[in-house]
């Protein structure tokens, strides 16, 4: 495509004392791309994450974010580029939405520092895009899991940052608030943002994702456009799991079904599926 | 619905807090075993500041004696150990992500205890034994830290247990100095000090532990901002660019310094740094920026007020120690209850 990735990750080696975490990882990120990152608990899709977001130090190989090598960049900066946003979690004091907001204003601070009025109308900004300005002066203890993964996207806008890091920013949710959230990071990704998120819903990459990479056992086993790698085969690969990846006539989104659940089988011969009552034509079985 | 906590009240507090400061030392000035009214003290300052008014010498110095030598330092002391106990005492709450944490949490106060004990018993000069108190304070932190820097792993975990480990080893060293020392004057001096108390201070100490108290709590409140993003975990921390090890040892230096330098000054006071940021968080939220100078005022009111008390209870001073955590664990009680719902 000829376009400069933002991010690209050259040769990544990571490990603790016995174990091999992740090795030789090559991946480079484009502006604008949502990648989702699919793998088996323990694969080495968390630590990716952390070592693209500077937490931890590769054993070998470099991040080059538009070119410079993280390690030379102060994690100030760094914080300006990429945000992190974390698995929703409950804080132990309660902060309001705002102070959490607040908080990514920090990487443009230095020492002594107060928040001016600046910081509060961008903090107020990034609630509004978001529709959740109602809650700024709610304690963040006492509000949703879905509201609070919100403020901490919030926060990421705040912090000015145009890649967003998510570990699993799904998991916790009702479903309803999960499709609020996948709604919003489409929104986002629209306006110029990119996402790297790791996740576990084969299903949440298929509906929101362009790319999907998939780790298994510290290696990338397959990475390109959600609708050629998310497969049946793929799927079993990774998490070791028969799934049918159905794809509509009709309709922008494909949908995994279980092949077998207790050996009650459901064939892939015969694709036929009722949609709200009425019988639509599977274009495709994989 | 959640409880609300307003902005614009929170920016008064700090002066209202300041002026509630500024009238207990008032009032505090006229309560003690020789009774002295606030007129006796107003015309004596008249006289002083502006020599208006006419005053018996005999009278002035009394006064002078009773104002400046024995109520003053006492209230100055009470107020600066109030205030480094609670300012001490929310950082750690915070920088360890815990708000049941109290300034002893690294060993701090067993490693002074047991330099103080080591003094009474192996050197008699007065100097010796705070200078010990304040090398073992130290010392007790930097054992805490060295055990968890040892190890890889869960940072704020370690170093817990790392302050496990050194307080437990201070306090038995503690238990040997006790079993050693002499039973007829050592032992009890010891045992007293352990109770903390206001009744041996003087302006030498006042000055030369005040002033470090002083900048360390003056930089804390330069640091609070970053207590905020501390206290959601190491790495939501780093990864908003805060530079978490380094902020949080030097955090852990100016906090050892403030508590290691109360034991200086008065011995064990125990609970204020733990009560006090629990109260300050209810008045005024959890937002460390209002938080941490609001603490330093409530805790230098609150312990003036404990130091009142532990003079006026009965014919005989008790140490204030005591009364703190008479005071401190059924107050302790109740807020467990009221606070439960901001911690879940």
């Amino acid at each position: 495509m000829g376009l400069k990735p933002l991010i690209e990750i050259t040769g990544i080696s990571f490990g603790y004392t016995k174990k091999t975490v992740l090795s030789d990882i090559n991946l480079s990120i484009t502006k604008g791309e949502v990648v989702a990152l699919l793998g088996p608990n323990g694969c080495g899709k968390s630590t990716l994450i952390k070592i693209i977001l500077g937490l931890l130090r590769p054993a070998s190989g470099g991040i080059f974010l538009n070119g410079d090598n993280i390690r030379n960049l102060d994690s100030r900066y760094l914080a300006r580029k990429i945000a992190y946003v974390p698995q929703t979690h409950k804080s132990s004091f309660p902060y309001t939405v705002l102070d959490v907001v607040l908080m990514g204003r920090i990487p443009h601070k230095t020492f002594f520092f107060r928040y001016s009025n600046k910081d509060m109308k961008i903090a107020k900004d990034a609630l509004e895009r978001l529709s959740i300005l109602h809650l700024a002066s709610r304690a963040y203890t006492e509000i949703s899991g879905g509201e609070r993964q919100l403020t901490l996207i919030a926060r990421a806008l705040a912090q000015g940052a145009q890649t967003f890091i998510m570990d699993e920013p799904a998991s916790g949710l009702d479903y309803g608030n999960q499709l609020k959230l996948l709604d919003q990071i489409v929104k986002l990704s629209r306006e110029g943002y990119t996402f790297v998120k790791v996740t576990h819903s084969p299903e949440h990459a298929l509906w929101i994702a362009n790319r999907a990479v998939m780790i298994k056992e510290g290696k990338i086993v397959a990475d390109g456009p959600c609708d050629d790698v998310i497969n049946t085969d793929n799927l079993f690969r990774l998490y070791n799991a028969r799934v049918n990846v159905l794809k509509f006539d009709h309709g922008p989104f494909n949908v995994c079904v279980p092949q077998t659940i207790c050996g009650c089988m459901g064939t892939s011969d015969n694709c036929n599926l009722s949609v709200l009552g009425k019988s639509q034509k599977v274009m495709q079985c994989q | 619905m959640g409880k609300r906590i307003n902005v614009k009240t929170n920016k008064k507090i700090l002066p209202l807090l300041l002026i509630l400061l500024v009238l207990t030392i008032c009032v505090s000035l006229t309560i003690g075993k020789y009774p002295l009214g606030l007129t006796d003290i107003g015309n004596f300052f008249l006289l002083k500041l502006f020599k208006t008014g006419n005053m018996d010498v005999r009278q002035q110095d009394l006064l002078s004696n009773l104002l400046f030598d024995i109520r003053l330092p006492r209230i100055l002391a009470a107020a600066l150990i109030g205030a480094s106990l609670s300012v001490a005492g929310a950082s750690f709450q915070a920088m360890f992500v815990n708000p049941l944490v109290s300034p002893s949490l690294l060993g701090v106060l067993a490693g002074a205890s047991f330099g103080a004990a080591l003094g009474m018993v192996f050197s008699g000069s007065w100097f010796a034994v705070q200078c010990l108190t304040f090398f073992f304070g130290f010392l007790a932190v930097g054992i805490a830290v060295g055990i968890a820097k040892m190890h890889k792993g869960n940072t704020i975990l370690l170093l817990i247990l790392g302050g496990v480990i050194s307080g437990a080893m201070f306090t038995s060293l503690l238990s040997v100095i006790k079993y050693i020392a002499d039973p007829a004057n050592q032992l009890p001096a010891i045992v007293q000090w352990l109770m903390g108390g206001l009744s041996l201070v003087d302006y030498k100490t006042l000055l030369a532990a005040g002033i470090p108290q002083l900048v360390s709590i003056a930089l804390v409140i330069i640091f609070s901002g970053y207590l905020n993003a501390l206290s959601m975990g190491d790495e939501e921390a780093r990864a908003l660019g805060v530079a978490v090890e380094r902020i949080r040892l030097f955090l852990i230096f100016l906090a050892t310094l403030m508590s290691a330098l109360t034991v200086v000054i008065a011995g064990m006071i125990g609970w204020v740094g733990l009560i006090i940021p629990h109260i300050t968080r209810m008045l005024v939220g959890p937002d460390n920026k209002i938080l941490i100078p609001a603490s330093a005022l409530i805790g230098a009111i609150y312990l003036i007020a404990v130091d009142n008390l532990s003079r006026m209870l009965f014919v005989v001073e008790i140490p204030m120690g005591i009364v703190t955590s008479l005071v401190g664990i059924p107050f302790f009680v109740i807020i467990l209850r009221k606070a439960q719902k901001g911690w879940a």
